[in-house]
Formats: structure tokens, C-alpha cells, sequence
């Protein structure tokens, strides 16, 4: 049976505890929570992106606009009604369950490179909706004042706060998915991914299970971008671009997208690359991105998670 | 339950599949008694195959019925006709290469025990004691099939003997009434043939009904109640093995008029 080891998510959620204390006691990297809560918010994603895409098999171009679906109804909420942060973070979600559903039920029917092109079709539409629905969203520049997050008068007003918030939400979508992954759920997605036509003789509703994990997967990046709109009070529709939807593909191919903990670990790494180790390049940040990807494809195609293996195997010989 | 619909699991009646303009099955009549062993023979590209995906739900027919216990099912989706108790095998070895041979198995039992999306995410103790039913069942058939000493391995690490062997399990698996085997002995050596064949007996000593497409015509004598012969999607002839074997017009199918 697929068996995902309970241990490296204790040191890992241990890890997620001290690492706040941690940051203060070294002055140079004393602003890393911040980037940590930007990670928090992506690992959101691709936790549900790798589920869909490494265990089920479905390729997906289009989820920065369930990020953006999530956040705009968000900022909007709660900016011109006034409605609790929470409710809106629910109705997001519920919100975009719906048109995940909806864009799914035609796209999945299709395979390979059509599916892509279809989510790419529909990130490119929401894309143009942030731009152009300026009355509801303020257009390319953005809406700002969003409010903060408090749950019983205790305001998520600091970095840490949000820190622990955010990551406590990644966590708890971690152990879930990873559950779900050990089932016999997780078995027909598997199973769906290696051969459909077989998957459906075995009793397997693939449609259904396609549709299922892909509105799951999208709920989720409707969640982190409620956090990331409350986080930064301020969004603007460039965010959601086409460019961030490669984003999350190249932080799944990295970490490795046959693994959830390579949806961890490519997303922490390309989360600081970009808002830390990679501010010298600039408009260049692109290349390196290209680069990552190459490497990965031609060296790892494993992605980093498959480190561990190909190391052991050296010992083993 | 009709006394017709006791003798016989699985009836066909006018089935046309065509594929634009080629017609693969026509007007295809025939009945699978219960609890025998029928094979469906004929030369390359006589239907056979398509026929096991029309009967499985790979595709509906053009036109006809097909009626599994005394109910239609040829406008069903193959899961809904796997939940209804046909099983199959795939003449391209279709296995999760994925998964373990163990997995494979568990899979198979998707039809009878399954957890939702929501009790699995959330691990109720009822899913828990779920996925541990599946497990011994799985294991139980491994060990009926001969391979339990591979549970752990990569199916697709499996020569192609054992492939095929777990196939025939995974069908296993879902527990059903009628099991459709796709050329299980193609590609095999000799005593891999034999051990398929007495598998199959097996599992018709079990009470399960085995719809058969084979070549190899040792193993269709050698177990079949019943041998049915298309060419051009066309039933030629039907019968007990015995009677095949002298059919002028089967022998005139496979190996041309006589001159």
C-alpha cells in the first residue's frame, strides 16, 4: 500500500512552530516569515494541484484564476458590503466549487494537451474579467483597503499571527490530502492517471472522480487567495496571470510531482527565489525559471522528492 | 426471476456496432448460460474484442440489446456495469504500473467497498476498518491467483505471465458474476498456459461465469462448455468444442475453401 510516513510531517509541522522564533534570533534572515506566509498561501495550491495533476493525472494551466476568483470575491465582499471575512472566504469557495464544476464537466472529458489548453482558455478569460470588470474590481490597478483577519477579537494583525494562521490551514490541507491519498480514493485517482479505460471496467466512475479532485483542487486555491487578499489588504489582477499558473506548475515540478511533500518542497523554494534570493535578476527571474525547469525534466524528472530514493540507491549498491 | 433469466446471465440480441462505415458486429444473437465456460473464437478482426467492449460498456451498440441478469445494460458506463458484476481483462495488459500488485488487487475491490472523498480526507474509523477488509481481501486473492509473494512488487516490474495472472485477479476483486477474459494466454510459454487455464477452471468452480477470447485453441478445447465462432462480425457457428472442432464452415473460415 501507498504509505506516507507520519514522522517527517511531525519534524515538519515542529519545524513550521519554531521557525517564527527561530527567524528573530538572526537579524539577516529576520524577515522570512513574511516570504514564509506567501509559501503558506501557495502550498495551499499545490497541495490540491498535485493531487490533481501528480497523483490524478489532469493537467491544469488555469488555477491562478481559482486564486483569483477567491480573492476578488474576498476583496469585494467585504470592501463594498461590508460582510464578515470569513463568510466571504466560504462563499469564494463555494463560489468557485461552482464554476470548477462547471469549467471541469466538458474540460476533463478531453486528455493531455486539450485539457491544458482548455484551463488556459479559462485563465486567460477570468484574467481579462479582473481587468475589465472595473466597476467590481477596480481593474489593472486593483482594489485596495481589504480588510485584516480577527476571529473572536483577536486580530491576525502581525506577521507571525497570519504566519501561524495561514500555515495552520496548510497543515491541516496537508494531513487531509495525504489521507485521501492513502485511501481507496487515492487508489482510483492513481488508478485513473495509469489507465482509464481500465480504472472504468474496475467500477471507478472516472468522470465523476476527475470532476471531484478538480473542484477540490480548486477550492483550495480559492482559500489561499482569500489569505493572500487579506494578507496584503491590496490585489491586483496581474497576480493572477498566466505567468503564476506556470508558476505553480514549476513549483510542483521541482518539488516533484508524483510526491505531496514535493508540493512543499517546490513550493518553499520557488516562493523565496522569487521574493528573496532572485531580486538581482529582475526581469531575467524568467530565465532561471526556464533553466529550473530543463533541469529538472532532463536530471530530475522525480523532482527533488526523488532525491532521497536516488540517494539510497547509491548506498544500496 | 424468469426461469430463462436463471439458465442465462448474459444475453445478446440483434447487437450491430459499426464504426463508420465498417460494421464490426452484425446482428449478433447469442446467450452465456450460468455458471459455464464460453469462448469466442475467430480469425483476426472478426469482432471479438469489440463485442467484450460492448459487452463491458467501452462503448454502446449501435443497435440490440444486451441483457445481464435479465436486465439491459447496453446503454450503461462501464463503471455502472462493473458495479453490476461484470468483470474483464484486457488483451494489451491494462494494469496500474503504478501500484503494487497488492494495490492492483485492492482496486479491484472498488465495486463492492468504497469510502467517500470525505470519510477518507477526514480517516472516520469507519474507512480505516474499510481499507483493512480491502487489504485481506486482496491478499486472499493473490494467494488464490500465486502471486501473494509479490504483493509489494511494481506491477509493472511483473513478467508478462504474472501480469496477466493479476489481471485475471484484479477482475477478481469486484467479485463478479461474469468474468470476460480477453485473450489470456497470448504471449505465454507453455506452462504459463497451463497455469492460466487451471486458474480459470478455478474460478468457474467458484460459481463465476467465464466469457473467454482466446487463440489458442489447446486451452479453448481443453476448458470450454461452449465455443462460439464469429468472422466478419458474424456468428458462423456455436456449440460444444466437440462439434466446432468438425464444423466444415469453421474450418472454412480459419484456413480458406478448399480448392
Amino acid at each position: 500500500m501507498l504509505r506516507i510516513a507520519k514522522l517527517p510531517i511531525a519534524v515538519f509541522a515542529l519545524f513550521i512552530l519554531v521557525f517564527p522564533w527561530a527567524a528573530r534570533q538572526i537579524p539577516a534572515i529576520e524577515h522570512y516569515p513574511d516570504i514564509m506566509v506567501f509559501a503558506g498561501i501557495y502550498c495551499l495550491i499545490t497541495i490540491g494541484l498535485s493531487l490533481l495533476m501528480g497523483y490524478a493525472g489532469q493537467i491544469s494551466i488555469g488555477h491562478a484564476a481559482f486564486f483569483g476568483i477567491g480573492a476578488y470575491i474576498s476583496g469585494i465582499l467585504t470592501t463594498n458590503y461590508g460582510m464578515n471575512p470569513w463568510a466571504c472566504m466560504g462563499i469564494g469557495m463555494a463560489v468557485t466549487a461552482i464554476v470548477a464544476a462547471l469549467v471541469g464537466t466538458p474540460s476533463l472529458k478531453l486528455k493531455g494537451h486539450y485539457l491544458a489548453m482548455a484551463t488556459l482558455a479559462f485563465g486567460i478569460i477570468i484574467f481579462i474579467i479582473f481587468n475589465e470588470e472595473t466597476e467590481w474590481t477596480g481593474g489593472p490597478d486593483g482594489m485596495s483597503g481589504i480588510p485584516g483577519l480577527s476571529l473572536f477579537g483577536f486580530e491576525f494583525d502581525s506577521v507571525e499571527r497570519y504566519y501561524y494562521l495561514v500555515w495552520g490551514f496548510v497543515i491541516a490541507a496537508f494531513i487531509f490530502t495525504v489521507n485521501v491519498i492513502q485511501s481507496g480514493t487515492g487508489r482510483a485517482l492513481r488508478a485513473i492517471h495509469a489507465s482509464e479505460s481500465a480504472a472504468g471496467a474496475m467500477g471507478v466512475d472516472v468522470a465523476r472522480f476527475k470532476i471531484l479532485v478538480f473542484v477540490y483542487s480548486a477550492v483550495l486555491a480559492s482559500l489561499a487567495g482569500s489569505f493572500y487578499a487579506h494578507y496584503l489588504n491590496f490585489i491586483n489582477p496581474a497576480t493572477f496571470d498566466l505567468f503564476f499558473s506556470i508558476k505553480l506548475l514549476i513549483m510542483i515540478a521541482l518539488g516533484g510531482m508524483h510526491n505531496i511533500w514535493g508540493a512543499i518542497v517546490g513550493t518553499g523554494l520557488i516562493t523565496f527565489l522569487s521574493n528573496e534570493w532572485l531580486q538581482y535578476f529582475e526581469e531575467f527571474e524568467v530565465i532561471v525559471y526556464g533553466a529550473i525547469l530543463l533541469f529538472v525534466t532532463v536530471i530530475l524528472p522525480e523532482g527533488l522528492a526523488g532525491v532521497p530514493g536516488i540517494v539510497k540507491g547509491w548506498f544500496r549498491r | 426471476m424468469s426461469a430463462d433469466m436463471k439458465e442465462n446471465v448474459l444475453e445478446l440480441q440483434g447487437v450491430v456496432m459499426t464504426f463508420g462505415g465498417l460494421m464490426a458486429l452484425s446482428d449478433l444473437n447469442f446467450k452465456v448460460k450460468r455458471g459455464m465456460i464460453k469462448a469466442i473464437i475467430g480469425p483476426n478482426g472478426a469482432g471479438k474484442t469489440t463485442l467484450f467492449n460492448v459487452i463491458t460498456g467501452s462503448f454502446p451498440p449501435t443497435q440490440g440489446t444486451v441483457t445481464f441478469n435479465g436486465r439491459p445494460i447496453q446503454n450503461l458506463k462501464a463503471h455502472k456495469i462493473a458495479d453490476r458484476g461484470i468483470s474483464r481483462t484486457f488483451q494489451t495488459v491494462e494494469l496500474f504500473g503504478n501500484m503494487t500488485v497488492l494495490e492492483n488487487v485492492m482496486l479491484g475491490c472498488y465495486t463492492r467497498i468504497r469510502t467517500s472523498f470525505m470519510a477518507s480526507g477526514f480517516v472516520l474509523p469507519q474507512a480505516r476498518r474499510k481499507e483493512k477488509r480491502i487489504s485481506e481481501t486482496a491478499l486472499k486473492i493473490l494467494k488464490f491467483i500465486g502471486l501473494s509473494h509479490k504483493f509489494k512488487d511494481p506491477a509493472d516490474s511483473l513478467p508478462l505471465g504474472e501480469q496477466k495472472l493479476l489481471e485475471i485477479g484484479r477482475a477478481l476483486a469486484s467479485e463478479p458474476e461474469l468474468i470476460c477474459l480477453d485473450e489470456p494466454a497470448a504471449g505465454l510459454n507453455e506452462t504459463e498456459t497451463h497455469v492460466a487455464s487451471s486458474l480459470i477452471k478455478a474460478i468457474n468452480a467458484k460459481g463465476t461465469t467465464v466469457l473467454l477470447v482466446e487463440h489458442d485453441m489447446k486451452v479453448v478445447m481443453n476448458i470450454s462448455d461452449e465455443i462460439l465462432v464469429l468472422n466478419y462480425g458474424r456468428k458462423i457457428a456455436e456449440g460444444p468444442p466437440e462439434d466446432i472442432r468438425k464444423s466444415p464452415t469453421v474450418i472454412e473460415a480459419y484456413l480458406g475453401a478448399e480448392a
